[in-house]
């Protein structure tokens, strides 16, 4: 199911109850995300998760501004729940759907105060021609030829042609 | 969290900057010397050195001597890293969530 190569898998063992899990991660994701990750200009106010499928997960600055990077695709409590990431390998916001990857994350019970949180961050390729595009060419021993070329109008947020 | 510098995540931020990141598209293009860069774009020979200094620093260019010129290409090490980040940033992530719900579970 999973491709090794445009996605990466991990998992976690917690000792709390599946509910606890699942509310923590989704509700009060602020706790728990490592605080440099974001891309507001001022310090980190909030994180928010609206609670349902088509929600936003947003940051909000405490000068109020707010950072939209991902969209929640799927939301089933407390098992699973599945958002896009919309942002770009030099780590900006990425405005094309086309081009965001996803992030599904599962919670399994293993007893009444153990879940196993099982995370798959997918379609890493969507991300433009980037991450396998650079490869082949790599590999491909031609040096870095129109897959290296397309990879850097991607970093550099190039507008899509005809768009 | 400075365990978590790593130079995957350094190469992320200095593709941050609008500068660098055309200085690094034009090095995808071909490969070039200061000399070539500061006539491309609207930066000063010393600020494209000062930019070429940060992503070399970070992974994501190299440069060789030919001759009387160094020329700075993109380095392919640098690039396949990136993979690597995303991989590193939940692992991160998921470990700090496992501390955060614990406590939960100690202070109802």
């Amino acid at each position: 199911m999973t491709d090794t190569t445009t996605a990466i898998t991990t998992s976690i063992v917690v000792d709390a109850p599946v509910d606890t899990a699942f509310a923590v991660f989704t509700g009060d994701m602020a706790s728990w995300w490592p605080p440099e990750h974001h891309l507001l200009q001022a310090p980190l106010d909030s994180m928010v998760f609206e609670a349902r499928a088509g929600g936003r997960i947003y940051d909000v600055g405490t000068d109020g501004s707010e950072c939209q990077w991902a969209r929640v695709l799927a939301y089933d409590p407390p098992n699973r729940v599945v958002f896009s990431w919309d942002i770009s390998v030099a780590w900006q916001i990425e405005t094309d759907p086309a081009k965001t990857s996803e992030v599904e994350v599962r919670f399994v019970p293993e007893g009444e105060h153990r879940t196993r949180v099982e995370l798959e961050h997918r379609h890493l390729d969507r991300h433009g021609d980037g991450w396998e595009g650079v490869r082949e060419a790599v590999r491909s021993g031609g040096g870095w030829g129109m897959g290296l070329e397309r990879f850097a109008r991607r970093v550099a947020g190039a507008p899509v042609s005809g768009a | 969290m400075p365990t978590y510098a790593n130079r995957t995540a350094e190469a992320l931020g200095a593709l941050g900057v609008p500068t660098r990141r055309a200085i690094f598209e034009q090095l995808g293009e071909r490969p070039s010397a200061v000399v070539d860069l500061a006539a491309r774009l609207p930066v000063s020979r010393p600020a494209v050195s000062q930019h070429l200094k940060v992503l070399k620093d970070a992974g994501l260019v190299r440069d060789v001597q030919e001759g009387t010129r160094r020329v700075y290409s993109l380095d392919p090490a640098g690039i396949d890293g990136l993979r690597d980040y995303l991989d590193r940033f939940w692992n991160t992530a998921l470990h700090s969530f496992k501390t955060r719900v614990e406590q939960q579970e100690e202070t109802p």
